[in-house]
Formats: structure tokens, C-alpha cells, sequence
């Protein structure tokens, strides 16, 4: 007996999407995020008490920028992967999970541009 | 029709029916974790933001991440950013295969429910002595 719906075979789509580089890309980015994650929340402890130019000071050194920016492109790309997986899973309705998932995209979008402009700024000033 | 078809259909019981383990908690915590994530990094956009518009926008920050409700958002999120990288990596452990032993399991379990909030709270007292609390 087949367990698929009758609109399932219709569709006749199966799974062939994109499900495999999501998954696939979802644990390279969380790869990436673990240095990467771990080099923020040091960052933070140590300039728990840095005022405003010594805090600027630090992010502005090369090494450093050029981490964030890898930071905020990682966590970014992971965090849109998950949110979609998790929109997937609760919202059946096809055309608000289409709302949904577009406009997850575009909050991810609108946080990592926000991020990486603050971070040129703070580099190249 | 097609109502009969879904009634037929084999159905698993929800969440409410099973007793409550640590592995179920931890999978969900995963997921809030997660979610919740998603809305710290507009806390890490606003940090970037006033740090790159000058010391009066980082005045601001400041006083809300000194105020102890900030304080404590904060807590929340460095557990969060813990939590769900330890959950992560119990996650790659099973992506090869490995590590589905029941007394594995638990174990792994206890691991990374237990290890994230000993980072947590080390991070703390780090950050502290650096504010030169003592």
C-alpha cells in the first residue's frame, strides 16, 4: 500500500528540491559559526567595560572586521536556513508560508546589510 | 472523499500523550533556542550600528544593556548562543552515524544541557572582572 496522498502523486515532485543543499549548507554554515561565534561572545566579555574609542578601536583593526563579516554572513545564512525549516514545519497553508518564507528572506537580508555597512563604517573610517 | 482518505491515513499521537524526557526538552529547546537567535542579531545589528554612528548611540546601549532587565535579555542570549551550539554539535555527532545508543543519548543529553550554562556562567564572571567588578 502507498503512504503518499493522492495529490502527492499527482504532484509527483517527491522530495528531488532543494532539500539536500539546504541541509548540506545549514551544517556548513554551523561549522563556520562555531569559531566564529566563540571569537563575538569573547570579544564582548573582554570589552565589557571599554568605553566608546577603545570599543570602536577594537573592531576597527582588519582581523578583526573581517571577522565579523564572516560572522554576520555565517549566522545570517544559518539562521535564514532555519527559520525557514521551522516556518515549513507549522504553517501549512501555501500562501502564507510562501509570505512567510518571503519575508524571512527579507529580514535576513535587511539584518546582514545592516550588520556588514556598520562594520565597513566602523573599518574603513 | 478525500476526508475518508485522511481518516485512514495512519496517525501519530501528539506531545501531550508521552512523558516528558530530557531528550524531548533539549529538541525543543534547539529549536527556541534558535528562533530565538533570530531576533538577538537585531540586538548585534543596533551594538554594530551605534558603535558605527557615534558615542552618544553607544551611550544608549549602554544604559540599556547596565539596566539589570538588559542585563538579564542578555544572560539569555549568551545562554541561547551556548545552548544551541552545544545541541549543534550533539547534532554533527549524529549526523555520522554515531551516538544513538540510548545510553549514549543520555549522556549527550546531560552533556550539552548542563556544559552550555557552566559556559554561560564562567562568560559572566569573566565579563564582570572585566567591567572590574572584582
Amino acid at each position: 500500500m502507498s503512504m503518499r496522498t493522492p495529490l502527492s502523486r499527482v504532484r509527483g515532485l517527491g522530495s528531488a528540491k532543494k532539500g539536500t543543499e539546504h541541509f548540506w549548507l545549514q551544517r556548513v554554515t554551523a561549522i563556520a559559526n562555531i569559531p566564529l561565534t566563540v571569537f563575538l561572545i569573547a570579544t564582548l566579555v573582554v570589552h565589557a567595560g571599554s568605553d566608546y574609542v577603545t570599543m570602536r578601536a577594537f573592531l576597527a583593526q582588519p582581523i578583526v572586521s573581517i571577522v565579523f563579516l564572516l560572522l554576520i554572513a555565517s549566522a545570517v545564512w544559518h539562521m535564514r536556513l532555519g527559520l525557514q525549516v521551522v516556518i515549513e514545519d507549522y504553517v501549512s497553508s501555501e500562501g502564507r508560508k510562501l509570505v512567510a518564507i518571503m519575508a524571512n528572506n527579507f529580514a535576513s537580508i535587511v539584518v546582514a546589510v545592516t550588520c556588514s555597512l556598520a562594520v565597513l563604517k566602523i573599518a574603513l573610517n | 472523499m478525500a476526508q475518508q482518505e485522511n481518516a485512514s491515513r495512519p496517525l501519530s499521537p501528539h506531545i501531550q500523550i508521552y512523558r516528558w524526557t530530557l531528550t524531548m526538552i533539549l529538541s525543543i529547546l534547539h529549536r527556541a533556542t534558535g528562533v530565538a537567535l533570530y531576533a538577538g542579531t537585531g540586538l548585534l545589528a543596533w551594538w554594530l550600528l551605534a558603535i558605527a554612528t557615534g558615542p552618544e548611540a553607544y551611550e544608549q546601549v549602554r544604559l540599556v544593556s547596565s539596566h539589570w532587565l538588559g542585563r538579564l535579555v542578555l544572560f539569555g542570549y549568551s545562554w541561547a548562543l551556548f545552548h544551541h551550539m552545544f545541541g549543534g554539535i550533539r547534532h554533527f555527532i549524529w549526523d555520522t552515524g554515531r551516538g544513538f545508543e540510548l545510553k549514549t543519548v543520555e549522556i549527550l543529553a546531560r552533556i550539552t544541557s548542563i556544559v552550555p550554562l557552566l559556559l554561560t556562567v564562567l562568560a559572566w564572571a569573566l565579563a564582570y572582572f572585566y567591567l572590574g567588578a572584582f
